[in-house]
């Protein structure tokens, strides 16, 4: 269940961004709460991924606040914001393709003694738990030792939301995981994402396609021309209230 | 490599298990397999020669000097960049390593100082790559000549004679023999060099980490690793280990060449090359390079002894290169 008894996990209030004489948002409210499931939509040039670059620390906003939790952070940076456990999958290169599953789970948070030698037979099985545990892989076709490339698209971005999660972050940031994948390989993410929210986690979900995000998301923001015009929650509007929402916006601007 | 996706090869079927290990290790076997049909080759055309130990010797003797920059620039490559500088800092690192022998006479501080200054070449490369933003291939072609340039400048074109180096304990150390059957020592030192860049490379979290970085620069990042450093770093070990193996090809021949390290680029790229590392990054191993620098090592002594004139070699070196690329590439889009 959504808490929103506690303060908002991430809360951006009055955020602005300008890029030159261009406004790529303006006054930008907008909040993510506990165990709560974001869709992000928007036309292409909305703004969403300005505001997810914002989110992530690798653009600082001109103007506004950040609140982590409830508490305003100062100086929100890409490691101040890894640090708070806010992770990003995205579409595609998240994960070393030539390489095999464990390394890409653990590479750069490697297990290893205070040398830095490899602790590989350890990183194994734990890789082999987090597959199981957190995105509920099966397929005795895949080992922790396999290559990503043998893998296909949707269970990729499996592995790199696996890897978010077991690294504990609080708000995984999944910017069009279902762009370029078949029918199956959509399911199959779509599931993940519902792991997100059964493991008690957040998530701001960005995609093109609507028909993907409106099953995960318990709520919808709509964005366009940097302003956000519209938000709903989930038990207010069907899907089919939602795609005339946004043909409406796309046409004249507002909701 | 090849990985069947069953990843893990079971045990409990031994010829499953063999079946999926050849498949993982496919590259690493075809580089064997080729070492041993080219020495079959060569013992059935001149068992003379190579069933002599003074032809193993020789190899023991040489090929040191191209696996030691060899294994140092597989590194590199697996990271995804280039260094065709390695031959000028071989020449420049002996350079420093001979003048501070004769101005201090002292040959310890002579190696370390050398080694030193070798590295930072190495990390200045680097930071051209990663900092100023040159691609590699180019960066290092500019440093290459750079490097060699002041070389000659500095030797005024001329060799200077090492002989006084013999009376040190440290030649012996590092390019003596072994009293018995007359191993060189270097063997022995590359044989130390390549086991612990092996176990930097696959035990330890750096080399993990150049994997991941030459795999793709960008998901590297993502999950917080340095990837300038890293780069910063392999371009350093570079620098260290070419100076390395330039000072003990001074060594071994007692004397300065200005042009020490010239003739080594082509043979080093194709070692590593035959030996399986993917231009493309993120893929290579240490075995694999080993293999091919004994392969390119007898390569030119197997065809002089085979009767064919040197000009042949240069040629070979080329084919070699060239066949050994497309194989792998045929073989990875099969995987």
């Amino acid at each position: 269940m959504i808490d929103r008894k506690s303060p908002p996990l991430i809360q951006l209030v009055g955020i602005h961004k300008h890029f030159g004489g261009i406004t790529a948002l303006e006054n930008i409210n907008f909040e993510v709460g506990r165990n709560e499931v974001v869709g992000l939509v928007g036309d292409n040039g909305a703004g969403k991924s300005t505001m997810i670059k914002i989110i992530m620390g690798v653009y600082k906003a001109d103007k506004g606040e950040i609140y982590f939790k409830g508490e305003k952070v100062e100086h929100w940076t890409v490691e101040r914001v890894r640090n708070l456990g806010v992770e990003t999958v995205y579409q595609e290169k998240a994960l070393g393709e030539k390489q095999t599953i464990w390394s890409n789970i653990f590479v750069g948070r490697e297990l290893s003694n205070p040398l830095g030698f490899l602790k590989i037979k350890r990183s194994k099985e734990e890789t082999d738990r987090i597959m199981r545990k957190y995105i509920g892989f099966t397929s005795k076709a895949i080992a922790p030792d396999s290559y990503v490339k043998t893998m296909s698209g949707g269970e990729q971005q499996g592995v790199a939301i696996a890897r978010a999660l077991y690294f504990d972050a609080d708000l995984i940031i999944l910017d069009e995981p279902t762009t370029s994948l078949s029918l199956t390989e959509t399911k199959k993410v779509l599931d993940f994402i519902s792991g997100i929210k059964k493991g008690g986690k957040s998530a701001i979900m960005i995609s093109h396609t609507i028909y993907h995000l409106y099953p995960v998301s318990d709520r919808f923001v709509i964005l366009d021309r940097g302003r956000i015009v519209g938000e709903f929650i989930k038990e207010e509007i069907s899907l089919d209230e939602l795609v005339e929402e946004l043909q409406t916006v796309a046409s004249t601007g507002h909701v | 490599m090849m990985a069947e996706k069953g990843g893990v090869p079971e045990r409990r079927n031994p010829l499953k298990w063999w079946k999926q290990y050849a498949r993982r290790y496919s590259i690493q076997l075809s580089v064997f397999g080729v070492l041993l049909v080219l020495f079959a080759i060569f013992i059935i055309v001149r068992p003379g020669v190579f069933l002599s130990y003074d032809i193993y010797f020789a190899f023991m003797s040489s090929i040191p000097f191209t696996a030691i920059s060899a294994l140092a620039l597989t590194l590199v490559i697996i990271s995804g960049e280039i260094d065709l500088s390695f031959p000028s800092i071989m020449g420049f690192g002996g350079w420093v390593f001979t003048n501070l022998f004769i101005s201090t006479g002292n040959i310890t501080l002579a190696l370390f100082g050398s080694l030193v200054i070798g590295a930072l070449i190495g990390a200045c490369n680097g930071l051209l790559v990663t900092k100023v933003r040159i691609p590699s291939l180019i960066a290092t072609i500019g440093t290459m000549y750079l490097w060699r340039g002041i070389t000659m400048i500095l030797c005024g074109g001329r060799g200077t004679p090492l002989v006084a180096a013999k009376a040190t304990m440290l030649f012996h150390v590092l390019v003596g023999r072994l009293p018995w059957k007359k191993i060189p020592l270097q063997a022995i030192w590359t044989i130390v060099i390549a086991v612990i860049l092996w176990f930097i490379l696959n035990r330890h979290k750096f080399g993990l980490r150049i994997y991941h970085v030459g795999d793709s620069v960008s998901s590297a990042r993502m999950v917080g690793i340095n990837t300038d450093r890293v780069k910063i770093i392999t371009f350093m070990l570079m620098g260290f280990f070419a100076t390395y193996a330039g000072v003990l090809a001074s060594l071994e021949v007692s004397y300065l060449w200005p042009t020490l390290g010239e003739g080594y680029l082509i043979k080093v790229i194709a070692a590593v090359f035959v030996g399986g590392t993917s231009i493309s990054g993120g893929e290579g191993t240490l075995f694999g390079t080993f293999i091919g620098c004994i392969i390119i090592g007898c390569l030119e002594a197997g065809i002089i002894a085979m009767g064919m004139t040197g000009f042949w070699t240069r040629a070979i070196y080329g084919a070699v290169i060239v066949i050994s690329l497309s194989f792998y590439s045929f073989i990875r889009r099969g995987s």
